[in-house]
């Protein structure tokens, strides 16, 4: 399952060279989801017959971060989603990108997307799922940013990541609590130990989980990054942000309700949320003539349903949600790709500016017309079942059936509307003139959608067998025990049916006099001035406001200054210790001075001076170099031959690079005034004070190092060498050098930007910046001559 | 600026003679320095650093472009090759079954080199890294 899980990490890898296979890379793509399809069906049998299937791996033992998979119904059913889809969804991609120059990156991406999204529905460890989580987040971000070249397509990626990793930041916390209150990080233990709810961190724990479920599944008030995330490209739509991703959100509450449902917390937020969540997305997606954000709204309003079913958690809301979860995937994720295909034959996506094409695209009408009659709700297509049950559901609650029922009424008669309005508008009538001309559409783009929207109509057929296959072992894995699932089309004359027909009719009025629902709605609509989305651009700017802030107060770009703050916190700060907390007491080391050793100081303390009161630059950077040799001179009498040999590479290097930037610098002089001097000097011998004082203290500590004896003791045997200080460097402390060497490359490309990437505007400035520098040097150099006679 | 490159390779004749005998020698005792490290004084750090050097001394004796034919790769292909070199070591250990950077040793004795082991191949990576973070800047603000 290991192999199943990370198989798509290794694949994206692969990604870039298998595109260049040419036209049929996507049928190439498209077969490692067909893979993992049939090897999740292969499980069919065990997991009716109710059967878990786990695999772990030790993966981080020190912390206790188990790779622990867990396929059960429910996450049989996500895989199966998320594989099954998937394959549909690379054929596309293959076809849709065909000119796309970088193909084989979208397909990385969306390879890292599959694998982390199968990691996230089979994880059974909670870390593992919340790395997976965040990499569903990451992979969405670079998908949605895809076309980086637009601004709108990197606004919209920052936002849905600045959101969802938001939420997901709650998450962990959330989940790292729930493991603490659990005893436990297994999904599974804490399903079967249970005692989270009573537990006194219970409220805390659900409301972090809730915050990361609902960034992720774009509820109210968090759904404003959905619309926007639907500059990507529109395989990535379909897949993401309808099938697949934003229902990870959905995935966490199910398979967390025996864990944390139940409660009356539980029974408030979700319905409520949900409740929201449902009314706002369907009527804000009818407000649109774009038709993927028609149906990125509608989307909202879907898992808004979703939402608010698990809330109940009943076996028949249960029921409800993950027959609504499946036929959803399957006629949104068809409905995105037909929006898709649209753009990319006539060059809009604008409803009112299309018409006529089911003359020209059979094939593609014949699968919108089975999407939108599932997403109507229609007999004998999936998405009837689902409503049916919606409907039976809302009936059956004890004081508020009326409200939700109602809500549940009017949200689906503009589901219908829109999903009347998605089809007939772009397909029927006559033909309009669009931006480009749509030709024949190619097999590769057909039959996703064809064949996800066949799936909604087959599903409604073969009823009681998805039932007892599919639905049934999700529901019973979401409750924690057996449920019996039977699911008919024809209940007889009842309530729900008649609610059914009520809604279908509803729907069509609100189409046919929809002008009258934008006028009356435009009135109401306060969003474009009080939405969250206005609250988080306003949030957005007052953060970059604030750091510009205090950017300009720390990052001001005087050395001095910065020097001067830096010593005046060590002073300030180590100095109040040393002076509060520390016992000046023991005794200092007697000192045998040797004659070699107290003319090194000397050559030291002459060169420093020396420093202070030079008259040019040059003579300046020499005396500095003297100070430098002269340290490395004790490093090599007190036997560190390496600090000293490194000391001695650093000053050469350092004094070839002041004389390289001495050509640059103006004239040698003076600005500092006699009371800064002083300042600067008072610092400075304070800081000299203090170092000698932490010198002396630390040679006067009796206790001997336990570090020396372990390295020496070790280095040998079990770094096999002998130089210690080269063992601790690459061996023992491997991974801070390997910290070191990364940021002096991040330096060292730093460096490179700088001076490098400027516009050619500001590089011609510095051009004639040079050439005059270059003249201040010539004489900088006649009087640093002059300063050294 | 580009004034100043000629000047200086026009300027000294002694610098010029002189790199021509220290720079193989600086980069024979950089090299030096990264075999024996893991047992006396040296390492790659240190090594790189010289190296670095020699490069400089170099671009400072003839041009930076000189230097940049001489060393044959981009800079920042170095730094880039030395951290994969780096984290490479530290992967082999996983094919052991052991944690990340856990030193693997082979049975192996080279003449120089001592031991063969991922330490070693580690250091090698902090030397090209090491090596090309120093000729990025250095080149950079020579050129300019």
């Amino acid at each position: 399952m290991l192999i199943a899980v990370l198989s798509g990490f290794g694949f994206s890898l692969a990604a870039i060279w298998i595109a260049r296979i040419g036209r049929l890379r996507g049928w190439l793509f498209a077969l490692l989801p067909l893979i993992l399809t049939l090897y999740f069906l292969s499980f069919t049998p065990a997991i009716i017959a109710g059967e878990v299937i786990t695999a772990s791996y030790t993966w981080v033992p020190s912390l206790d971060v188990q790779l622990a998979f867990n396929l059960d119904g429910l996450s049989w059913l996500f895989a199966l989603l998320v594989s099954s889809i998937g394959t549909f969804i690379f054929i596309y991609a293959g076809a849709y990108m065909a000119d796309e120059p970088l193909v084989g990156r979208f397909y990385a991406y969306i390879l890292i997307f599959m694998a982390s999204m199968l990691g996230l529905v089979l994880a059974d460890n909670l870390i593992t799922l919340f790395i997976f989580w965040e990499l569903t987040s990451f992979s969405s971000y670079l998908l949605i940013g895809f076309n980086h070249k637009d601004d709108a397509a990197r606004k919209a990626a920052l936002q849905a990541l600045l959101i969802t990793s938001g939420g997901g930041l709650a998450l962990m916390a959330g989940l790292i609590l729930l493991g603490l209150a659990g005893n436990s990080f297994e999904i599974s233990t804490l399903v079967a130990g249970g005692g989270v709810a009573e537990h006194p961190l219970y409220v805390p724990i659900l409301l972090l989980i809730l915050t990361g479920a609902f960034t992720k599944s774009a509820q109210v008030p968090f759904h404003f990054w959905l619309p926007g995330a639907m500059t990507a490209p529109s395989p990535v739509s379909a897949y993401l942000h309808s099938a697949t991703m934003v229902k990870a959100g959905i995935y966490l509450l199910a398979r967390l309700t025996p864990v944390l449902g139940g409660t009356d917390l539980w029974h408030l937020l979700l319905p409520a949320v949900g409740g929201l969540t449902m009314l706002v997305g369907a009527y804000l997606s009818l407000r649109q003539v774009d038709l993927k954000r028609i149906l990125a709204y509608s989307t909202i309003s879907s898992l808004g349903s979703l939402v608010f079913l698990l809330g109940l958690d009943t076996p028949l809301a249960a029921q409800a949600a993950i027959v609504y979860l499946v036929a959803h995937s399957m006629y949104k994720g068809a409905l995105f790709l037909i929006a898709g295909i649209i753009e990319h034959e006539t060059g809009t996506r604008d409803v009112t500016a299309l018409g006529g094409l089911a003359r020209i695209m059979p094939a593609v009408t014949l699968a919108a017309g089975f999407a939108s009659l599932s997403m109507a709700g229609i007999p004998p297509f999936f998405g009837f079942v689902s409503k049916e049950l919606l409907y039976e559901t809302t009936l059956g609650l004890q004081d508020t059936a009326v409200l939700f029922t109602t809500l549940a009424v009017i949200v689906n008669m503009i589901m219908v509307a829109a999903a009347v309005l998605v089809f007939v508008r772009p397909f029927t009538g006559a033909i309009v003139e669009t931006p480009q001309t749509p030709h024949a559409v190619p097999l590769g783009l057909w039959l996703g959608p064809l064949a996800l929207g066949t799936g909604g109509l087959a599903a409604g057929l073969l009823l009681s067998q998805v039932g007892s296959t599919f639905i049934a072992p999700a529901v019973s894995a979401i409750l924690a025990e057996p449920i019996e699932v039977n699911l008919a089309l024809w209940h007889g004359i009842n309530p729900m049916l008649i609610l059914s027909i009520v809604t279908v009719l509803g729907g069509l009025v609100v189409y046919r006099y929809r002008h009258v629902y934008e006028r009356i709605s435009s009135r109401l609509d306060t969003s474009e001035r009080w939405g969250p989305a206005q609250w988080y651009e306003r949030g957005l700017d007052a953060v970059l406001m604030l750091g510009q802030l205090q950017t300009r107060i720390l990052q001001h770009g005087y050395l001095r200054v910065y020097l001067l703050t830096i010593n005046l916190v060590v002073i300030s700060l180590v100095g109040i210790t040393l002076v509060t907390r520390y016992d000046f007491a023991g005794q200092l080391p007697s000192t045998d001075l040797h004659f070699h050793e107290a003319v090194t100081a000397v050559i030291i303390a002459v060169a420093m001076i020396y420093v202070l009161f030079a008259r040019s630059r040059l003579a300046a950077v020499v005396a500095l170099g003297v100070v430098g040799y002269g340290i490395a001179l004790i490093f090599v009498f007190f036997g560190a031959p390496d600090l000293a040999m490194t000391q001695f590479a650093i000053e050469t290097l350092t004094v070839i690079l002041m004389v390289l930037i001495l050509y640059r610098l103006p004239s040698f002089a003076n600005f500092s005034s006699r009371g800064q001097r002083t300042r600067d000097a008072v610092v400075a011998l304070s800081v000299g004070a203090l170092i000698t004082t932490l010198v002396l203290i630390s040679t006067t500590i009796v206790q001997p190092s336990l570090l020396t004896p372990f390295f020496a003791e070790n280095s040998v045997t079990e770094a096999q060498g002998r130089n210690i200080v080269n063992v601790i460097i690459v061996d023992f402390r491997g991974l801070d050098t390997m910290g070191e060497i990364t940021v002096l490359s991040i330096a060292a490309l730093g460096v490179y930007t700088l001076l490098r990437l400027r516009t050619p505007s500001q590089r011609k400035v510095d051009l004639t910046a040079a050439v005059e520098t270059g003249e201040i040097a010539e004489k900088g150099k006649s009087e640093e001559a002059e300063g050294v006679q | 600026m580009k004034a100043t490159e000629k000047r200086h390779a026009a300027q000294s004749l002694i610098l010029l003679t002189a790199t021509r005998y220290l720079v193989p020698i600086l980069l024979l005792f950089s090299l030096f320095l990264l075999t024996r490290g893991h047992n006396e004084p040296g390492g790659g750090f240190v090594g790189g650093l010289v190296a670095g050097a020699a490069f400089a001394l170099y671009a400072l004796a003839h041009t930076v472009h000189q230097a940049r034919l001489l060393l044959r790769f981009p800079p920042r292909t170095l730094i880039g090759t030395g951290l994969l070199i780096a984290v490479g070591s530290g992967l082999v250990a996983l094919l052991f079954q052991r944690p990340f950077m856990t030193g693997i040793w082979s049975a192996v004795e080279l003449p120089i080199f001592g031991k063969l082991g991922t330490p070693g191949i580690f250091d090698i990576g902090v030397y090209i890294a090491v090596l090309g973070v120093i000729l990025q800047i250095i080149f950079e603000l020579m050129e300019e």
